[in-house]
């Protein structure tokens, strides 16, 4: 268990360092939101109809702007290349290091989400099933992200490919959860959208890591 | 596994020669790099990887360890696929390539302990302190890695080789390159005591080997 | 029992494969697609509700039955590469997938082409439009991939990978935007139910299914040659069969010089 728990304490300490540069997705995410009311017009109802999918879209685009960070520096500097020759498995140091990004660049945003609520006028209802529909979506981000991070990180361009790649990925997590906040905001049970979600979230939880795992070696040659 | 019955890799390496390379044949970017490399390295022994710049050194050295692919062929360690035997292989290894490995917003020590806890090393801090007084890094302990010279950065990560002392394989790719004249005497030194005590030794260098030492020379050619 | 199969996995034979089975392939294809098309377009019954424009059917449904089947092509050749460490597996995956990729637009093509007489416009989100758009935007995700490797070898392995990553995705995405499409679909649409076609009218479209599995796969047969020696072109054996090809024409190009 101790090289696990060094490596979550490394990149914790890693994020700390980095934080300046952790900011920038959460800002890109405050910013783009507040970009719809000022193109739409601040008019509560609209917002609230848009509310839901602008904010699912500002996390999706957001999450992958710091996507590109995960393994980038460690594929650089070669510390990649000292774990795979660890004697650790590949996919529990895939997870691990999903699961600190996720703690330390998409858990800040899912905290901004009340402030953006207020923003689109979404009420407490919606506002509860959006956080929800966070906690369990954003995971599944990442853990799928990641796979898709680990083929392009020997490329030095990410950026727009990764998004190519992931976004039309990503369009099943979109729909249930919008659908979850709009049935909430409808007072309807939305319980079937989150257990969907759910389900495709324990599914990448089994696979991921080994598809993460592959990719890296892959992305070693 | 191996050593519950009773045989330590002390006495594995002895009987069955530490690592082989059988048919090794390995292609990059579409390119036959080489073509049915064959060795097998025992304890004490030390090979010699030469060749030109795109002869494919870098790349046998990572095929050994698992790093880059093979085309065809296996590579064995203690006669035993190192497919098959990866731990085992991994807990044995230190591997220096041309990426050094260290973050440059950590200092050496905490790049080093990282390292240790990685390859399940028990190292004391203190270890660490007094490894990187060998190396005449006394003051930079704690300061960030990027604040450090090319060279320093390289005894850095050459540390390596004083903290695992249960290996019994190093690889080393370029390990003279950027180090000053006492730099290369200290690793020298190391490699030598390194292979007295029975390690095996994979290098390559574009300079000829600047120490004595009973050598396996093993020659790549560029090919088109 | 898959013993026969293996020496497919040696670029070389799949290479003569290939060359024999492409005239096959290439000659029925050309022909049933002519056929088929003449037949659909030309001479089966209009449509009595939608009069003419319903014969787009002929070039809309093979498109859009095929371009989800040319994906799972292309899954399963990722597949057989990831387990089985098949280099041949990985060219037919790089092979199928623009041919994919242009079937799938031509279906979007003719889809909206269809949309502007039924529905009264070009573009409507129509549960199976979106998802053969966002089919359209996989097949381009995995081709860009492979083409932003240096090594060949590298970038097959990991469009392989987000293939894969794809057809677990692909009954997800479809199921999930039906559903959504059912959720937000406004009375504007006429659901077309589902008449049994008139016997007239089924044949040509069935014969052009049958031409359109043909003619791709002649054009994924020839991409696959290509692929294969655009790959393997250093090795002697591609060096062989370019001086045998340069031999057959040398007396040709000799007799054209004279005359």
């Amino acid at each position: 268990m101790s090289p696990i728990i060094a490596l979550f304490k490394r990149d914790l300490i890693l994020a700390y360092h980095n934080r300046a540069e952790l900011m920038q997705p959460m800002m890109f995410f405050m910013l783009v939101i507040s970009l719809f009311p000022l193109a739409v017009g601040p008019n509560a109802a609209t917002l609230k109809i848009i509310g839901p999918g602008v904010i699912w879209v500002a996390a999706i685009l957001s999450s992958l702007l710091g996507l590109e960070r995960l393994f980038r520096d460690d594929f650089q500097d070669g510390s990649l290349e000292q774990m795979i020759l660890s004697t650790t498995p590949l996919p529990a140091i895939a997870l691990v290091k999903v699961a600190t990004h996720w703690l330390t660049s998409i858990l800040p945003l899912i905290c901004l989400s009340p402030l953006l609520a207020v923003f689109l006028h979404l009420n407490e209802a919606m506002y509860w099933a959006l956080l929800v529909t966070l906690l369990l979506g954003t995971p599944l981000l990442s853990l799928i992200g990641a796979i898709a991070v680990a083929l392009t990180v020997g490329l030095n361009r990410g950026g727009v490919l990764l998004a190519l790649l992931l976004v039309p990925i990503f369009i099943p997590l979109l729909i249930f959860a919008t659908s979850a906040v709009d049935a909430a905001a409808m007072e309807l049970p939305y319980t079937a959208q989150l257990a969907f979600i759910a389900a495709m979230l324990l599914f990448a939880f089994a696979l991921a890591p080994f598809a993460i795992a592959y990719a890296l070696k892959v992305s070693q040659n | 596994m191996l050593s519950s019955r009773g045989f330590s890799i002390d006495r594995l390496r002895v009987i069955l020669g530490v690592l082989s390379a059988h048919n090794l044949s390995l292609v990059k970017n579409d390119r036959l790099l080489f073509d049915k490399v064959n060795f097998s390295l025992d304890a004490h022994g030390l090979l010699y990887v030469k060749g030109p710049n795109g002869a494919g050194k870098t790349s046998l050295l990572r095929a050994l360890i698992g790093l880059h692919e093979i085309e065809q062929g296996e590579v064995h360690f203690l006669q035993a696929n190192v497919l098959d035997c990866k731990t085992l292989f991994h807990q044995n290894l230190v591997y220096f390539g041309h990426k050094l490995g260290l973050n440059l917003r950590l200092s050496a020590t905490e790049n080093l302990d990282f390292w240790c806890k990685q390859q399940e090393q028990i190292c004391s801090i203190d270890t660490i302190y007094s490894v990187l007084t060998q190396l005449n890094l006394v003051g930079l302990e704690d300061i960030p890695v990027a604040h450090l010279s090319a060279g320093q950065q390289r005894r850095v990560a050459l540390a390596r080789f004083w903290l695992k002392e249960s290996a019994c394989l190093w690889v080393l790719d370029e390990p003279f390159t950027a180090l000053d004249s006492n730099g290369i005497d200290l690793l020298t030194e190391k490699i030598l005591s390194f292979l007295s005590s029975g390690g095996a030794v994979v290098m390559t260098s574009h300079q000829e080997l600047l120490f004595n030492y009973p050598k396996q020379e093993l020659v790549l050619e560029y090919r088109i | 029992m898959w013993k026969w199969l293996h020496p497919y996995a040696k670029p070389e034979r799949s290479y003569q494969l290939c060359q024999t089975l492409l005239p096959w392939f290439a000659v029925l294809g050309g022909l049933s697609l002519f056929v088929g098309t003449m037949w659909g377009l030309a001479f089966a019954p209009a449509d009595y509700q939608q009069g003419d424009a319903f014969r787009i059917i002929y070039i809309h449904v093979p498109s859009a039955i095929l371009s989800k089947s040319l994906y799972c092509t292309m899954a399963i050749a990722a597949f057989v590469g990831l387990v089985w460490q098949v280099k041949t597996a990985f060219m037919a995956m790089v092979a199928v997938a623009p041919v994919g990729a242009m079937v799938t637009f031509v279906s979007l093509i003719t889809g909206a082409a269809w949309g502007k007489p039924m529905w009264g416009t070009w573009w409507e989100w129509d549960a199976r439009m979106t998802s053969q758009l966002i089919l359209l935007f996989l097949f381009v995700g995995v081709m860009s991939l492979y083409k932003s490797f240096e090594d060949a070898q590298q970038g097959g392995k990991a469009a392989g990978v987000m293939a894969m990553v794809g057809i677990i995705n692909l009954p997800i995405i479809h199921y999930s935007v039906e559903w959504w499409n059912s959720l937000h679909q406004g009375a504007t649409i006429l659901k077309m139910g589902k008449p049994s076609m008139a016997p007239d009218m089924l044949w040509p479209l069935l014969l052009c299914i049958v031409s359109w599995v043909l003619v791709s796969s002649a054009i994924f047969l020839l991409r696959l040659q290509n692929e294969i020696v655009r790959r393997e072109i250093k090795r002697p054996w591609v060096v062989e069969l370019a001086l045998q090809n340069s031999k057959q024409q040398a007396p040709n190009n000799m007799s054209t010089d004279r005359g």
